[in-house]
């Protein structure tokens, strides 16, 4: 039996039954990642030696509940990959940077604490683009991340490696981070899992910022279950971070029957691939046909979403990345003064696309242009969170595209910024309202070129107003079963 | 086009070193994400708010006692003297 092809559940049920141990799981997976990951390149790190102590801890705890005749976490020994932009205490943490190639890690992120405190098994850390700025993994300085459908195109991003690392059974859940998509793009690109919570669900301390006020750490995983399993576990107050909110994840059944379900007719406007098209409007078929009524909405701000994120994202970046100075941590080049040290630091540290959107942020928010860029913006936001209140004063749920099109070519959309752009449209504008949603794999479209012989997966996006994860993930489970 | 001059000083602000290819390039993109953003002029007026539950519950000013975390950050300082960072001179 292939271990790594189980999921959460079934790998903690064989852990119950004895029917292997955690360091054999641990094992299976570490092998799994050598043979696989110089083609995939999803781990940027392995941490075998911490991952076999943490799996002969958790064999231990697991031998002594049994003794005790009591039941023990899901979470305990069962391995996972973090992004590379999550601190793991002792362990290297890049963001897919040049400027943080040696730094490690000085403490645990309250995500990984939350693991560890679980029982968990960190197999690595996985790769993103530099900064979590990206929608391809093409933006990392350590290389792109292959898409395990098909090895010419990427996993997406900027999440790429977490979810190349599950689709490929690298490891059996991972957490991502999502500021503009960056969980649930990569998610539907690589027919994998992946939660973006509401903002101020999951503690961000130990995350390096992005943009403050859109950056959430999710989970990516095997199916439905697994996400709502690690979600249980992420969720909840930090005092370390001052956005988050005491939070009672609370397990309920929502019926798909007499379910209201809108769906935006922006999201099926010019752009999107008529695949992908089809295959959204047949998963929201299936769904009206198991008794959901499904109501047509309109979501009329959507068209400013992107040019908003694109303001308010690097103007919070051009603020959050000015700490990669060259004297707290990181790189640091050689000069004769102070003013040189911070150039010539962040001239070489940085790549193409995180100077790009700090040079964006740092015009935006410019003397004489903060008004007509950083200021409208905050306006268009707000308009963009009406009209959701408005479509949720209407409907349960909404369904939608994740990503206008499917797997693109590795290099194809890398030397055009706008272009990459266009690939969060759909998975934008409700972080801009704070909103959670995840992507469900919901079909895939043909693809003769694959040497898998696979198509190239499509998600459904599934977007549920604040802290309704539980109506999100009941519905998502149905509808899993439904599109299998 | 966005000028050559106008590159030069935001990347100045932003304190980043650029090639003569990046600033070119840098030209070229930015005029392009900029030119994209006049969309937002389309948007009707509206005053941003914010919701009472979005409101951060701050958190209360706490020192911290915890001096192994002080020792491992300014480890990772790349030039250091004495448990100090050390920084070029300023004045």
């Amino acid at each position: 039996m292939d271990l790594t092809t189980l999921t959460i559940k079934q790998a903690h049920q064989g852990l119950k039954n004895g029917d292997f141990t955690s360091v054999d799981l641990t094992k299976a997976y570490l092998k799994k990642i050598k043979d696989l990951n110089k083609d995939i390149n999803a781990f940027l790190l392995i941490t075998e030696d911490l991952a076999l102590q943490q799996a002969e801890g958790a064999d231990k705890k697991i031998a002594l509940s049994k003794a005790e005749g009591q039941d023990f976490g899901t979470l305990c020994g069962i391995p996972c990959a973090v992004k590379d932009a999550i601190l793991v205490e002792g362990e290297k943490c890049t963001a897919g940077s040049k400027m943080l190639e040696n730094y490690t890690a000085p403490y645990n992120a309250t995500a990984v604490k939350k693991l560890k405190e679980e029982g968990a098994v960190i197999l690595g850390k996985v790769n993103t683009d530099e900064f979590t700025m990206g929608s391809s993994t093409e933006n990392s300085a350590f290389g792109v991340t292959k898409n395990p459908h098909d090895t010419t195109r990427v996993s997406g991003g900027s999440s790429g490696g977490s979810a190349a690392a599950v689709a490929a059974n690298m490891a059996c859940y991972t957490l991502g981070s999502d500021t503009g998509g960056s969980i649930r793009q990569p998610a539907s690109l690589c027919g994998v899992v992946g939660l973006c919570p509401t903002y101020g669900a999951v503690s961000r301390y130990g995350l390096i910022a992005h943009a403050s006020s859109l950056d959430q750490i999710g989970p990516i995983a095997k199916n439905v279950e697994d996400a709502k399993t690690v979600f249980k576990a992420l969720c909840g107050k930090d005092k370390m971070d001052a956005t988050t909110k005491e939070y009672d994840f609370e397990e309920k059944d929502f019926s798909l029957k007499g379910l209201k379900v809108g769906v935006p007719k922006e999201y099926f406007a010019k752009g999107i691939d008529k695949d992908v098209e089809k295959i959204i409007r047949n998963a929201i078929k299936k769904a009206e046909n198991a008794g959901a009524k499904i109501v047509d909405i309109s979501l009329p701000s959507s068209e400013y979403a992107l040019a908003c994120y694109y303001i308010i994202g690097p103007s919070e970046i051009s603020a959050n990345l000015a700490r990669f100075d060259g004297i707290r941590y990181g790189l640091s080049e050689p000069a004769q003064n102070l003013l040189e040290v911070y150039l010539k630091t962040r001239g070489k540290g940085f790549g193409a696309e995180v100077k790009r959107r700090i040079m964006i942020g740092t015009y935006c928010l410019s003397s004489g242009y903060y008004d007509a860029y950083y200021k409208k913006a905050q306006e268009v936001r707000q308009l963009i969170k009406n009209d959701f209140k408005e479509a949720f004063n209407k409907v349960d749920l909404i369904f939608c595209p994740v990503s206008p099109f499917p797997a693109f070519k590795i290099g194809e959309k890398a030397d055009d910024p706008m272009s990459m752009y266009l690939a969060d449209i759909y998975t934008i504008p409700m972080k801009l309202a704070g909103l959670p949603g995840i992507s469900i794999p919901a079909g895939e479209v043909g693809n003769p070129l694959a040497s898998s012989g696979h198509g190239l997966p499509v998600g459904l996006q599934i977007i549920g107003n604040h802290f309704q994860e539980n109506k999100i993930l009941s519905i998502a489970q149905q509808m899993e079963s439904l599109l299998k | 086009m966005i000028s050559k001059e106008e590159v030069e000083k935001i990347a100045k602000l932003a304190r980043l070193e650029l090639s003569e290819k990046e600033i070119q390039k840098m030209q070229k993109d930015l005029s392009a994400i900029l030119d994209y953003f006049d969309l937002l002029k389309k948007a009707p007026p509206v005053k941003a708010t914010v919701n009472k539950s979005e409101k951060p519950n701050l958190r209360l000013d706490e020192v911290s006692c915890n001096s192994n975390i002080k020792d491992k950050l300014i480890d990772l300082a790349p030039n250091k003297k004495d448990g100090y960072i050390k920084v070029k001179q300023i004045l």
